[in-house]
């Protein structure tokens, strides 16, 4: 749970051990702020993580990401 | 600061003896999305403790893992049937199917079909993805023309496979549907149609306001080799020209909540109710339950012998069942009935080892003669040419058939052999019984009444009685 390098604002907060990187949040993401990494997980796969900036908090990842779990959007407000 | 995140689920998934917060679905599946919408929609409206969900075969088969409701394992197609019974039985339940293509569409389609006919009080999620996932992407009956999948390597040939068959619009065919609409989860825009229809299909359930069917196409990238994004695509592009997405009907806003059914007679006004006069039956351990085989030719009146004896055990306050047993001729044909009467309810109406075997022909004989217990009756009719009389059965040869023909009356025999069963006291039924049970059977015709029980007289007397 480790996505969430900012505390303050709109963010994504990712679960990287549930994530199957199938990129479903990448591709939707209208402020393109996701990305899968480079790095792979426990898992063996690439998950998603937030570049850090931009969120808008919109929602749009967490109704595109399949794994009920994965996802999290944290939203000022 | 506000969280979105998945409501209605286990906080954990309980699978094969781990925990997990992993689904078991493959990357990019659409199932996910659409088990996260339904859930969101059941806890927004409050209504997760009535929602009865059953679970289909195929990948979304651990559903049950996932969703924090009541879950029911359907048989391969039959979650419709399910949903039936609950929303019958239970009427505070929220019936819910989530089946897929093959599931739905293929074996379980009429049972769908059916249920949709009738309007149950029911919401039905069908995921299309257009192939058989679990198995191993067999061509479903959704699956594409051309669509290349295990059993049609080649391609789907229409020539061959048929189309992809339509489901919304078969459905749209009926007069009871409330709503039928067909949506996506590809992209955004897709899924937040999507949510809102399944949320109006659960509205229609929370208000009890008749049957909903929300077709979604969602992206299965295993078995069309592709990626998350290309199958996604591929859904918008491909299966959207064959299954194009829309309300097809939405009858929601004048559907009324549908009535409750008027209250039905329980089974207790068809099988203990006595019009005649005869006593309820009362539990009572002295008297040893009897079981009997009635058995000869269609036409013999063997299953009206068999119920003369039941309704005389009736007469007398006893537990009784009838259970026939014959062809589809109506005459000639093999026939015979069980009967048992007891003192206290029976717990079945099969005989298999019987206290009393009437046989009424040879064929009769040599089938059923055998399941007379040690110490119990075989009763035969003359006729029946017998080498060796049987041993450790009490055994009774009586000319029925010839009795009742001597006298004018062919059809009695049947009349005549129930003398012969009240004369041998075998059953623990007097002769009054028997006779008010064949006095009752004639109701129709009384004039044949007197007739029968002249002839039941003469055969008690005749059979030492």
């Amino acid at each position: 749970m480790a996505s969430a390098d900012k505390k303050n604002g709109s963010h994504p907060v990712i679960d990287e051990t549930v994530c199957k990187g199938c990129g479903r949040c990448v591709a939707a993401c209208p402020k393109q702020v996701l990305r899968l990494r480079e790095r792979l997980s426990r898992r063996g796969i690439k998950p998603s993580e937030y570049t850090g900036a931009g969120c808008v908090g919109c929602n749009v990842c967490f109704y595109n990401c399949p794994e009920p779990y994965a996802i999290e959007v944290h939203t000022e407000k | 600061m506000a969280v979105k995140k998945t409501v209605g689920m286990y906080p954990a998934f309980d699978r094969s003896g781990t925990s997990t917060r992993a689904s078991h679905y493959c990357a990019g599946c659409g199932h996910g999305i659409i088990h996260k919408l339904i859930t969101e929609a059941v806890t927004d409206l409050g209504i997760a403790d009535r929602v009865v969900m059953a679970n289909p075969i195929g990948c979304a088969v651990f559903g049950y893992y996932y969703w924090d409701v009541g879950n029911i394992g359907a048989a391969h197609g039959r979650a419709a049937a399910v949903c039936t019974a609950v929303c019958r039985t239970c009427p505070e339940a929220i019936a819910l199917a989530y089946q897929g293509d093959g599931d739905l569409g293929a074996i379980g389609f009429n049972c769908t079909f059916q249920a949709a006919n009738r309007g149950e009080r029911m919401a039905t999620f069908f995921v299309n993805n257009g192939t058989y996932g679990m198995t191993g992407g067999q061509m479903a009956p959704t699956s594409l023309e051309g669509q290349k999948t295990a059993t049609t390597p080649l391609g789907r040939d229409v020539l061959n496979d048929g189309y992809p068959l339509h489901v919304c619009e078969v459905i749209n065919q009926l007069t009871a549907p409330v709503y039928i609409e067909r949506v996506s989860v590809a992209d955004t825009r897709r899924i937040m149609d999507a949510r809102r229809a399944i949320r109006k299909a659960l509205e229609l359930q929370r208000d009890g306001k008749g049957y909903a069917f929300v077709e979604i196409l969602s992206p299965c990238p295993t078995n069309l080799g592709m990626d998350a994004v290309q199958a996604a695509q591929f859904t918008n592009d491909k299966m959207e020209r064959e299954f194009p997405l829309g309300v097809l009907r939405d009858q929601s806003a004048t559907a009324t909540a549908r009535p409750a059914a008027p209250a039905k007679p329980g089974p207790a006004a068809f099988f203990t109710s006595n019009p005649d006069g005869a006593t309820d039956a009362a539990p009572d351990p002295s008297f040893a339950e009897q079981r009997l085989k009635f058995a000869g030719f269609g036409g013999q009146g063997i299953l009206s012998l068999g119920l003369y004896v039941a309704e005389a055990g009736r007469f007398a306050g006893r537990y009784t069942t009838w259970f026939p047993s014959y062809g589809p001729e109506q005459r000639g044909g093999a026939a015979s009935c069980s009967v048992v009467v007891a003192g206290n309810p029976v717990g079945s109406p099969a005989v298999d080892h019987a206290d009393v075997v009437i046989c009424m022909n040879l064929p009769a004989y040599e089938r059923f003669a055998k399941d007379v217990r040690p110490g119990g009756w075989l009763i035969v009719d003359a006729s029946v040419p017998i080498a060796e009389k049987p041993v450790g059965v009490q055994f009774v040869s009586f000319p029925a058939i010839q009795f009742a023909t001597e006298r004018g009356m062919p059809r009695s025999a049947n009349a005549v052999m129930l003398a012969v069963l009240a004369a041998s006291g075998a059953t623990g039924l007097d002769r009054r019984v028997m006779e008010q049970a064949l006095a009752a059977s004639f109701q129709k015709k009384p004039s044949l009444i007197p007739k029968n029980l002249a002839i039941f007289a003469a055969a008690y007397q005749q059979a030492g009685g």
